[in-house]
């Protein structure tokens, strides 16, 4: 016997040989491609091929180096597995063939001819520089590669920041530094955001919400806008390539693979500043498209099993790309976990928010189900079980499940109705008093027994208008994505404030400046979590686009420099983010009972309008006001501030009365959205008294927040 | 252009004098050298890598893994790297958990 075998464990010793390479049956769990002594197990699953055959490439070849077919008994029950050894596993890119019936109608659509991507790839090559033009002659553009998970993390851990603490940044990776004005060494990568750590702490956020860094093609129906000729891609990047695989183009060392250490790094310092990372995932559809689509991964793997089809063997549609992932089949459900505790265990991350996520909830015919097992699986998972799961409760085929998704306890949801209603009550649109008392109290309709912490609010996200171009134009403004203006929603609630788009109107644009910190006061006295879409801190704008998805230009990319053109509104976002973690008041965690149950004299949470303790509920009044009591602050377990929250949305100046306080104290002005910079919002403990303390003239369209000590 | 590996303890320290271009086909040798060095227990591992052109994320692994095997006491210095190498340590971060030194003499 050899003297090497002596100390090689058995059942690590192949037992096979394929023009040169050595291998042996492989382990069917985990699936994916997995480091083991002296080798890799690759493990696959299908539950119709017929036969299977492991592709193996050098980085970057256009040619095969070797292709193994897996012999019939290494295939355990419906997956596929073998060991093979001695593997430049640095080096090395790997797919799949898979055998079986190309018969549409039964759902089935095999193709030898194709090279499959697998769908547990841990790193994918081919896109590994953002809008690098790739060869389009090469027969396998999404390219597994291993991942290797000897990342050092040191003391790491997850910051697990009660929501109700959480002030949430909606950020596109690339679109955060890719201005040259952002100065940063690497634009457009997670290496710039490490270099933004300190902008981000400055402004007060602890929640980073990444939109999707899954792989992606941005070459993904690339095409030129007829007119101006501009390059649009798929610059979002709302259509998955591989669940388990960060983006390359996002990464400064894509380019070397070393994608996932970039990441991971992010996060480690993101963790080490008190930020938390909450990754936009997408599950409800992939980029392989309708029956016209790409053969690129899953439906050659095993088409009927990973997506819904109509009895005629097409594509249900529920995303509005073409297709849509059959969540929940068995099989698929456990994709989506293992995707998800991958994620959370070794990338650390802390939540999750799904894209359309009532798909998720759909059966495999698409009929909405009543107690959907992933979304239960998901809530209850111990891997899982302190993320955040945030679900976009509506998808593209008409289910709209605001305050009615599947929750489990803990399913927290992007609050549409919270958008909806402050867009409307903010452009003075009556009958809004009563639904916006709602709002800003967590919802409470929406989410009676799930509390506050159920509703992440939001005024503007990536989806839509940012919140400068909310107040400076009425329709949106498409023309830029080829599609005659036809895409992109039309009902905004957005108001141009009497002229569309830029004007050299004094009067107008500091309405409009007005509004954006109404619409920032609002957002950061509401209980609730709160969510801000990056840029809008410095009123960034898309020139009225509400579709941008398509533009790698300066429509999408933040431009730095407006930090010092609206240094105000960075000021004022900044100061009330601040002043939302210095008051324990404005984040509960239940809901208020709206009774005193403290002995302080004074309800929770009260209503008022022009005069205290008579709020106007008519349908013509846009005036609303309210109190919270500090005593009352987190179920009284905490003592806080009272806190006087006044909203004007009418036309003309008024007269606001705040209550009278309990003797000794006294009303301070920390904001008031009427007043010029730096009359309009103040330093945190050193907030000026109200001079008359039971009346204070709020302007027309205006906020003010005083607090009482 | 090749790779080459060196090594010697004295007092203690372990220093290397890699060279060429540190890839997936070299990682293997300067690994191999770290396990030889790693065994007599070094309280401190210097790399001179003046002439070391390229690291790619092989070689980095194996700095993970050096890091990992000595346990964080054993600080790691990395003299005198080229700008490329740089790059690679500061986009991965990696240069949070190494020294990165313009020159080491004896005293350091």
């Amino acid at each position: 016997m050899p003297e090497q075998m002596l100390d090689q464990r058995i059942d690590y010793y192949p037992t096979h040989e394929y023009q040169g390479f050595q291998f042996r049956p492989g382990r069917p769990i985990p699936f994916g491609a997995t480091l083991v002594p002296n080798g890799v197990n690759f493990s696959i699953f299908s539950s119709a091929a017929t036969s299977c055959t492991l592709v193996l490439f050098e980085k970057r070849a256009s040619k095969p180096v070797v292709e193994i077919p897996f012999p019939e008994e290494f295939r355990i029950g419906n997956v596929y597995c073998m060991i093979v050894f001695d593997l430049d596993v640095e080096n090395i890119e790997y797919g799949y063939r898979m055998g079986g019936p190309w018969d549409p109608i039964a759902g089935h659509r095999f193709d030898k001819t194709k090279i499959l991507c697998d769908p547990y790839a841990k790193a994918i090559g081919g896109r590994d520089v953002w809008l690098q033009p790739p060869d389009w002659n090469n027969l396998y553009q999404y390219r597994a590669r291993l991942a290797f998970e000897d990342f050092d993390w040191e003391e790491d851990r997850h910051p697990e920041i009660p929501i109700e603490d959480l002030v949430i940044y909606e950020m596109h990776v690339r679109s955060f530094t890719r201005h040259p004005s952002s100065g940063v060494k690497y634009p457009g990568t997670f290496a710039a955001i490490r270099e933004k750590i300190p902008y981000l702490k400055e402004l007060g956020v602890n929640g980073l919400e990444l939109m999707p860094i899954f792989e992606f093609d941005e070459w993904e129906n690339n095409r030129q806008h007829p007119e101006t000729g501009e390059l649009l891609v798929n610059y979002w990047g709302y259509s998955t390539l591989g669940f388990f695989a960060p983006k390359g183009g996002y990464a400064a060392t894509g380019k070397y693979g070393m994608q996932v250490d970039e990441l991971k790094t992010l996060i480690k310092d993101l963790h080490k500043n008190g930020i938390e990372v909450i990754l936009d995932v997408v599950f409800n559809h992939t980029a392989e498209g309708d029956h016209r689509g790409h053969t690129i991964s899953f439906r050659g793997v095993d088409n009927k099993t990973y997506y819904m089809l109509t009895p005629d063997g097409y594509y249900f549609n529920f995303s509005g790309c073409g297709n849509t992932l059959n969540c929940n089949h068995p099989v698929v459900r456990n994709v989506v976990l293992d995707c998800l505790r991958y994620w959370a265990s070794e990338y650390h991350l802390d939540g999750f928010r799904f894209d359309l996520a009532s798909i998720l909830g759909r059966d495999p015919m698409g009929y909405p189900l009543s107690n959907p097992p992933l979304l239960e699986t998901l809530a209850h998972d111990p891997i899982l079980a302190r993320c955040k799961l945030i679900a976009e409760a509506w998808d593209a085929g008409g289910l709209y499940q605001v305050g009615s998704f599947p929750a489990y306890g803990r399913w927290a949801e992007w609050n549409g109705k919270y958008r909806d209603t402050i867009r409307k009550f903010l452009k003075s649109e009556p009958g809004q008093v009563g639904e916006l008392s709602y709002r800003i109290q967590g919802s409470p309709d929406l989410y009676e027994h799930r509390g506050p912490t159920a509703s992440i609010n939001f005024v503007t996200c990536h989806d839509g208008f940012t919140l400068y171009d909310l107040f400076s134009y009425n329709d949106k403004h498409n023309e830029a994505n080829g599609e005659n203006n036809n895409d992109g929603a039309n009902d905004n609630n957005s108001w141009n404030g009497g002229w569309e788009g830029e004007t050299d109107d004094p009067g107008i644009n500091s309405l409009r400046r007005r509004q954006i910190k109404n619409a920032l006061t609002i957002l950061l006295i509401s209980q609730g979590v709160p969510m801000i879409f990056a840029g809008d801190e410095a009123g960034r704008t898309q020139n009225g686009n509400n579709n941008a998805y398509c533009h790698d230009t300066e429509m999408n990319w933040f431009d730095w420099s407006l930090l010092e053109r609206n240094a105000d509104l960075f000021r004022y976002a900044k100061r009330f983010i601040h002043f939302r973690h210095a008051h324990p008041a404005l984040r509960n965690r239940y809901h208020f009972q709206h009774r005193d149950y403290v002995g302080s004299g004074y309800p929770d949470i009260s209503f008022h309008g022009t005069q205290a303790w008579n709020c106007d509920w008519s349908f013509d009044s846009r005036v609303f006001a309210f109190l919270l009591c500090g005593k009352h602050a987190k179920q009284g377990s905490v003592e806080d501030d009272f806190i006087y929250g006044g909203i004007n949305m009418h036309w003309d100046a008024l007269h606001f009365q705040p209550p009278y306080l309990p003797e000794g104290m006294k009303w301070h002005i920390f904001s008031n959205t009427g007043m010029p910079a730096p009359e309009d919002v103040h330093e945190i403990g050193r907030e000026p008294i109200l001079a008359e303390q039971n009346n204070i003239l709020v302007g027309p369209r205006s906020i003010i927040v005083l607090v009482g000590r | 252009m090749s790779f080459s590996v060196s090594s010697e303890i004295i007092n203690d320290v372990a220093r290397f004098v890699l060279s060429g271009e540190l890839d997936a086909g070299s990682a293997g040798m300067f690994k191999a050298e770290i396990e030889k060095v790693a065994a007599q227990g070094p309280k401190r591992l210097v790399l001179m890598v003046k002439d070391l052109a390229f690291m790619a994320s092989a070689g980095l692994r194996v700095l993970i893994f050096a890091k990992q095997k000595l346990g964080t006491e054993v600080p790691i210095y990395i003299v005198s790297p080229q700008e490329p190498i740089v790059d690679t340590l500061q986009k991965t971060g990696f240069h949070h958990s190494v020294h990165i030194v313009p020159e080491y003499g004896d005293e350091s």
